[in-house]
């Protein structure tokens, strides 16, 4: 058995003035890896006032979104021996940038009204729908590979400073991916609309391109390449 | 419906405008630099009828004005940009960018005055 050292973000704004870091101590067996999500399980056996998400426990929810040794991740597929700087001391703390309700739960209120102003939905407007479905070629159907797959976990998000400083204005990567996974949708006829509330000084042109968002995907997506389409669109379409 | 963005304090029309505008400013810039420092090395004597007749010519003029036109935009949108990242008290921000456009505007008439009545030695 070996000792491992944990550092957990801790706040209940109902009995706490201000947040503070509470180490803890776990005996974990030796030579064998585990899941930060499993961790903090384990955590919540000694302390059981720690509160955090988390529900499918097998990266597909998106729900356990945290900020690990520095780096945002899902708890639930990060094992501690891929931790920034190994797993002597590990450090846990909410998704920066977004309010703290407890401990490790985070508002995504922002976040979600972000993801709500791209209008994540198919818009068509052909006064015939199909009898069955909209039929797309395999090639338009391959333009929405990279782009579907987000589990919107706000990772991507959180990491983004220009998300940090104007998270009312600036659409940030999640939504942005999913923003351009309807402009190249083949089916979706609002593409003018879309990028007529995509053309001002924040929604898109904040993104400066330093590719946090790719760095901490846990889907392994990439919004800094989407957004970058979403550049040339509006470019071709301005000029 | 999500509000429109106000950017009073940017110089384009648009997100997209300020984008190419910001490209463009710099690609002059760039080129007016590396013509500077190529014109410096390679210069075998460099005294000031040398420097005098190099802004005589009115490409040099001219290029040196456009210039100093591209520092007057990209820093217009950029430090638009940074405060409104960084500066969050308004009024702070407004006054911030009134000095610095100021400034920059004045640069510019400073340059044409400077540089438009150089006559060759």
């Amino acid at each position: 058995m070996k000792t491992l050292n944990i550092s957990v973000y801790r706040y209940n704004p109902d009995v706490d003035n201000a947040p503070y870091m509470k180490d803890y101590t776990l005996e974990v067996e030796e030579g064998r890896d585990m899941m930060v999500l499993d961790v903090l399980l384990k955590l919540k056996e000694q302390d059981p006032t720690l509160a955090f998400r988390r529900s499918c426990r097998e990266g597909v929810c998106g729900s356990d979104g945290l900020n690990m040794n520095g780096k945002n991740g899902l708890a639930c597929i990060t094992p501690l021996s891929a931790l920034k700087g190994g797993a002597k001391k590990v450090v846990v703390r909410p998704l920066p940038g977004l309010p703290v309700i407890r401990d490790l739960i985070v508002d995504m209120t922002q976040f979600y009204k972000q993801y709500e102003k791209i209008k994540p939905y198919l818009i068509n407007d052909d006064k015939t729908p199909p009898a069955r479905e909209r039929l797309q070629s395999p090639e338009e159907r391959a333009k929405l590979d990279g782009l579907y797959e987000c589990i919107l976990c706000a990772c991507c998000s959180t990491s983004c400073p220009s998300f940090w400083w104007n998270p009312d204005k600036f659409v940030g990567p999640a939504g942005l991916l999913q923003a351009y996974r309807f402009l190249i949708d083949s089916r979706d006829t609002a593409t003018d609309e879309r990028l007529s509330e995509l053309d001002d000084a924040f929604s898109v042109f904040r993104c400066h391109g330093i590719m946090n968002c790719v760095n901490v995907c846990p889907k392994g997506l990439n919004p800094t390449k989407a957004i970058g389409h979403i550049k040339s669109m509006l470019l071709s379409r301005a000029v | 419906m999500v509000k429109m963005v106000k950017a009073a304090g940017t110089f384009g029309r648009s997100g997209t405008h300020d984008f190419v505008l910001l490209r463009a400013s710099a690609i002059i810039m760039a080129l007016y630099t590396i013509f500077m420092v190529s014109f410096l090395v390679s210069a075998d004597t460099l005294n000031y009828a040398v420097w005098t007749n190099l802004f005589a010519h009115l490409g040099m003029k001219i290029f040196t004005m456009l210039a100093l036109t591209s520092v007057l935009i990209h820093g217009w949108i950029g430090i638009w940009q940074v405060i409104t990242d960084y500066v969050k008290i308004s009024g702070l921000r407004a006054f911030i960018q009134f000095v610095v456009s100021v400034a920059l505007i004045v640069y510019w008439l400073a340059g044409l005055l400077v540089v438009w009545p150089v006559e060759g030695v």
